[in-house]
């Protein structure tokens, strides 16, 4: 493999995006972790966000669609647990593309444990900006949202509901 | 092909990552139980996350317990093509539904446990366990902290909600004490910093239940004589019934693929 092939074979898969949230790609996300060769095939790494995200199987699946038709081809998709998917690896362009399209991104160091974010205090209280206002004035409606990786909230001076994308 | 300690003794490994995917699988099935029948419509959409969550993790485990074992069985083969002994969950976990209160509460109990016992296990020797450990918590965190907020409301709600929780908390209670009992064939796996004891957590389950219940103007039981079984095999007359819905359509067309 030439390293323009793999070069070529990473943009195409850093370009596929989150079937869920499609103004992310799966470079965005941090979900791309490595473009690879075994013999003559394509050997994309990418790692699972939640333990039960159903998205997953899509993205392999997009990955390898999008390889194929670039004419990238023999290809795999692997997948590792190690090390594991954080928010934290969202890239500071995600983070800014989440916000515009509406959700909240997560707090930043929450993931590793080091932030503010508040997760692990059986009752402790976030702070989640509105992306649309800027008001920190918000209170969380529901802990589960409509993905895995979102809670609903709204925002009480726009009085707008939106989604935080949860830390992880 | 495994990241497992030279010395680990692979047939222990098997059977602990088997226990602990058990207890996922079968709460998490539980919880899809509850699809459709949620009290409102945000209750709906946590009760069929938190099954997500721990079906995930069930996956992740059932699938490295077959490549550690490798003979050939893949998750679905786990988790659908075994039978009613070679289960061993939690009995707390194929506790029937009952009530909203009921779910909640085995919810609370459950997570009071996996949230830290899979916090502790991020420092496992085995980096595939640690790995998996570090999303479980992360998701137990969550389940922990919404069924505690329900513990509060409904503990301290109405005369009916207390009432409700309360029996709940007299039904479930003797399924508690199975949690913490070591198993011999796992202490080489604790030794060799693979597995965790799990007396270790037993005061902090305790200090989260027992704050949270109080603040939920709860009693604890009385201690006194526990349950157990699930961890060798025995299940509760419910469990069968919950295999046959589970392992339904892979018993009727085996190998099935959509």
């Amino acid at each position: 493999m030439t390293p323009a092939r793999r070069e070529q074979a990473w943009a195409v898969a850093a370009a596929v995006c989150d079937p869920e949230i499609p103004v992310l790609t799966i470079a965005d996300l941090g979900v791309l972790r490595d473009v690879r060769e075994d013999g003559e095939t394509l050997e994309v790494v990418i790692t699972p966000t939640y333990s039960g995200c159903p998205a997953m199987n899509m993205i392999a699946l997009e990955i390898e669609t999008a390889l194929d038709a670039a004419g990238l081809r023999p290809s795999r998709v692997v997948t590792v647990l190690s090390p594991a998917w954080t928010t934290d690896w969202l890239t500071a362009e995600g983070r800014r593309k989440l916000s515009e399209y509406g959700i909240a991104p997560p707090a930043i160091g929450a993931g590793t444990g080091t932030g503010t974010g508040g997760r692990r205090a059986l009752f402790a209280v976030d702070a989640v900006t509105c992306p649309r206002c800027g008001s920190t004035r918000t209170t969380r409606l529901a802990e589960f949202g409509s993905t895995s990786c979102k809670a609903l909230w709204r925002c009480e001076a726009c009085r707008e509901p939106f989604d935080y994308f949860k830390c992880h | 092909m495994t990241d497992t300690p030279p010395d680990a003794p692979a047939a222990a490994l098997v059977r602990y990552v088997l226990r602990r995917a058990d207890d996922a699988l079968i709460l998490g099935h539980r919880l899809s139980e509850w699809c459709g029948h949620a009290p409102i419509l945000e209750e709906e959409m946590a009760l069929a996350n938190m099954g997500l969550d721990l079906i995930g993790q069930a996956r992740a485990l059932y699938t490295y317990a077959g490549e550690v074992e490798g003979a050939g069985r893949d998750e679905d083969a786990f988790a659908y093509r075994r039978l009613e002994r070679e289960y061993q969950n939690l009995l707390l976990v194929e506790q029937p539904n009952g009530d909203f209160a009921a779910t909640m509460l085995r919810q609370f109990l459950y997570a009071a446990y996996a949230d830290p016992y899979w916090r502790a296990m991020m420092a496992s020797t085995d980096a595939t366990l640690a790995a998996i450990a570090a999303k479980a918590e992360k998701e137990m965190a969550y389940h922990l902290r919404h069924a505690a907020e329900w513990m509060l409301r409904l503990g301290d709600g109405t005369a009916e909600s207390h009432r409700r929780l309360a029996d709940a908390l007299t039904n479930l209670w003797p399924y508690t004490g199975e949690i913490f009992a070591p198993m011999a064939e796992e202490a080489a796996l604790v030794a060799a910093g693979i597995a965790i004891d799990p007396q270790t957590l037993c005061a902090t389950w305790h200090d989260t239940v027992r704050q949270t219940l109080g603040a939920a103007t709860l009693d604890l039981p009385a201690e006194g004589w526990m349950q157990s079984g699930g961890r060798q095999g025995r299940h509760c007359e419910a469990f069968g019934h919950l295999l046959t819905e589970l392992q339904y359509v892979q018993r009727l067309i085996p190998e099935a693929t959509w």
